[in-house]
């Protein structure tokens, strides 16, 4: 068995045009994780940048209204560029400026992680290009412009589908022709390794974060954490400090659509079958004859058909339960905690709000369950408006 | 025992690639029995995936044409079943390694066994991952084509020296497609293969034109094309058949003259 693996999960699938360029970021991150400057920079990036660390919240008319578990928020909607791809990108991009790249370039769903990766490029003074579907660059035309403003050329991306999985795609491409001074930062806990273990080791600052603040406020460990699940980032950043916690559940919020007994959904572990694609065993919505199946979500940052490989090692060992929720769950969810909390989040983070609605009455005042806010949903606004029949465009 | 390496007994080869199904599977059979007949030492069939992340665009609308025609990898099998009645030419197959996970490896060689495939291409198994198929593969006489790249440098050796069948040599950075330039010092790669294998190695990615054929077919023991036959099916579709049989016959000249 190669490296990087969870369980049967991961590996390195990927053209030999980029096998020592992946080696070389495996070497270089096994090297820089553990330096006290690079952690030293990264930190203050976080604090001083970023925002970080970013607030616990507890959401006290949300309990109060379901009358179960205290509610808590952990708001990664309220780091600079508005979501929790931000921990990541930083990291990343001060890795690549440090193994002397003058070049990164990323795939981006929704746009966040474009987003995100823009700003670090500028701030960092990397040369950036994003890649991003034909449909979600119709989708989330403001984070296409936001990008460009932010110095970074965006390629809308016509093959396939036209959404996330074709724009890694075009990114995998893209590395193989240009690897000597690029990056390519992966924006999930997918891919071949080391990206699940860089990405999920950034993001992890969520867990180590909110496990601190519950303890501070709660004097216990929360009864469950939940957080909606695509790739698959912000759920590992939010499980992975619990996840020696046993008696803490661990929930990720697929992406089911207009439902899992339809063809429109992208619930990888309620549907999909284990598979090897974009550099990594795991599991994936595909055919009998390994086809990738376009998948739908009224998400673009969930519409994707795999789910990184240490998800799919916590769905086999159990570790982590892994639940469908509809797009009219999610919009039910994004209005809820709009009218209820004053706070209007992704529409991606809307999944596990939408979870956290139907399972906060099996828990008393007594427990806490941690919801992680993943992004802010200004850039969903529109869309939910027109999933509303009201009919507004950007 | 390895056959996809019979196509280097008779001199340099020149093989030849199109996707299996674009525009239809008979068409498919047509075109492989006339490149074999204007002297394709090897023929390549890929086999169409949604998701072909080592392609350039001309492949990539040929994996969508076929798709959206229906081929399946079964289709493809028969495919193969049929042309191995009328010719013995080595045949492979170009996929990617969910394609053959999917099917179960062991069903996948058994099947290619059984119908006369020779061999597996797999841009997306590097060394590391190979071990979980070759095995399986190597009991059902199924080469797994090994590729080597230009960034594959202190590689080169390892990869070489468990080759089985042929060697690839990929020319170029980044993915399939034809090219006016090659710039990788090939000379130099192949010189690290041959101290590693005594199995034969031809260069693909980029190849289009006969004097491109012949100076890689120069370096090394031949020379793939792909691309630039499925750009004349791109064009003229179903009547592809003498277009195809000419640049062939060009090609193979070409690569007997280096």
């Amino acid at each position: 068995m190669s490296k990087g693996r969870f369980g049967v999960h991961g590996g390195q699938y990927i053209p030999e045009t980029l096998m020592n360029e992946i080696i070389n970021l495996e070497k270089a991150y096994e090297f820089y994780k553990n330096d006290p400057e690079f952690n030293a920079e990264l930190d203050q990036l976080l604090k001083e940048y970023a925002g970080r660390p970013s607030l616990l919240y507890y959401a006290e008319n949300m309990s109060k209204d379901l009358g179960g578990a205290k509610i808590y928020l952990k708001r990664e909607d309220l780091n600079h560029t508005g979501a929790h791809k931000i921990n990541n990108v930083l990291g990343q991009c001060l890795l690549a400026k440090k193994m002397g790249k003058t070049r990164v370039i990323a795939e981006t769903g929704a746009g966040q992680h474009g987003v995100a990766t823009a700003t670090a490029a500028a701030l960092m003074g990397l040369e950036c290009e994003i890649f991003m579907g034909k449909e979600d660059t119709d989708r989330q035309a403001l984070n296409v412009y936001r990008m460009e403003l932010l110095g970074a050329k965006v390629h809308a991306v016509t093959t396939g589908t036209m959404t996330l999985k074709d724009a890694v795609n075009d990114a995998m491409r893209e590395w193989t022709s240009r690897v000597n001074d690029t990056l390519y930062v992966l924006g999930s806990v997918m891919g071949p390794h080391p990206f699940p273990t860089i990405v999920r080791d950034f993001q992890s600052v969520i867990s180590k974060e909110a496990r601190e603040q519950i303890l501070d406020l709660e004097g216990k460990l929360p009864k469950a954490v939940m957080a909606c699940v695509g790739g698959g980032s912000n759920a590992a950043g939010m499980f992975y400090n619990f996840v020696e916690d046993e008696n803490v559940r661990l929930i990720g919020c697929e992406a089911a659509g207009h439902g899992i007994h339809t063809e429109k959904h992208a619930a990888t572990i309620a549907k999909g079958t284990l598979g090897i694609f974009h550099g990594m065993k795991s599991y994936f919505c595909q055919d009998e004859y390994g086809q990738i199946a376009p998948v739908y979500s009224i998400s673009a940052g969930l519409d994707y058909p795999g789910i990184g490989p240490e998800h799919a090692n916590w769905h086999d060992t159990g570790r982590a339960e892994y639940v469908p929720v509809t797009d009219e769950e999610a919009v039910a969810a994004f209005e809820y905690l709009a009218r209820t909390e004053g706070i209007i989040c992704a529409i991606e983070s809307a999944h596990a709000v939408a979870h956290a609605l139907k399972v906060a009455k099996e828990y008393t005042p007594e427990d806490s369950i941690i919801i992680c806010l993943s992004g802010r949903g200004d850039k969903d606004v529109a869309a939910i408006a027109r999933y509303r029949g009201v009919q507004i465009y950007e | 025992m390895s056959r996809s390496k019979n196509a280097f007994d008779h001199g340099k080869a020149f093989s030849a690639f199109i996707t299996g199904g674009d525009p239809t599977i008979e068409k498919s059979e047509e075109f492989i029995l006339n490149m074999v007949d204007a002297g394709a030492d090897l023929i390549e069939i890929g086999v169409p995936f949604s998701d072909p992340i080592a392609e350039g665009v001309v492949i990539q609308d040929a994996n969508l044409r076929a798709l959206s025609n229906g081929c399946t990898t079964d289709d493809l099998f028969e495919l193969v079943r049929r042309v191995r009645t009328k010719t013995d030419v080595p045949i492979v197959f170009l996929l990617y390694c969910n394609s053959v996970f999917k099917y179960g490896y062991d069903r996948f060689c058994a099947k290619g066994q059984e119908v006369g495939l020779d061999g597996l291409i797999i841009p997306d198994l590097p060394f590391e991952e190979k071990n979980e198929l070759a095995p399986i593969a190597a009991s059902y006489d199924m080469d797994i084509i090994s590729l080597i790249a230009p960034t594959s440098e202190d590689r080169i050796k390892k990869i070489a020296a468990d080759s089985t069948g042929f060697v690839y040599v990929v020319s170029s950075m980044g993915v399939t497609g034809v090219r006016s330039e090659i710039k990788t010092d090939l000379a130099s790669m192949l010189e690290s293969i041959r101290e590693a294998t005594d199995n034969p190695a031809a260069i693909g990615f980029g190849i289009s034109t006969p004097e491109q054929a012949k100076k890689m077919a120069g370096i090394a023991d031949g020379a793939i094309v792909g691309s630039a036959i499925v750009k004349i099916i791109a064009e003229h579709g179903a009547d592809s058949t003498p277009y195809i049989v000419d640049y062939v016959k060009s090609m193979k000249a070409a690569v007997l003259e280096a």
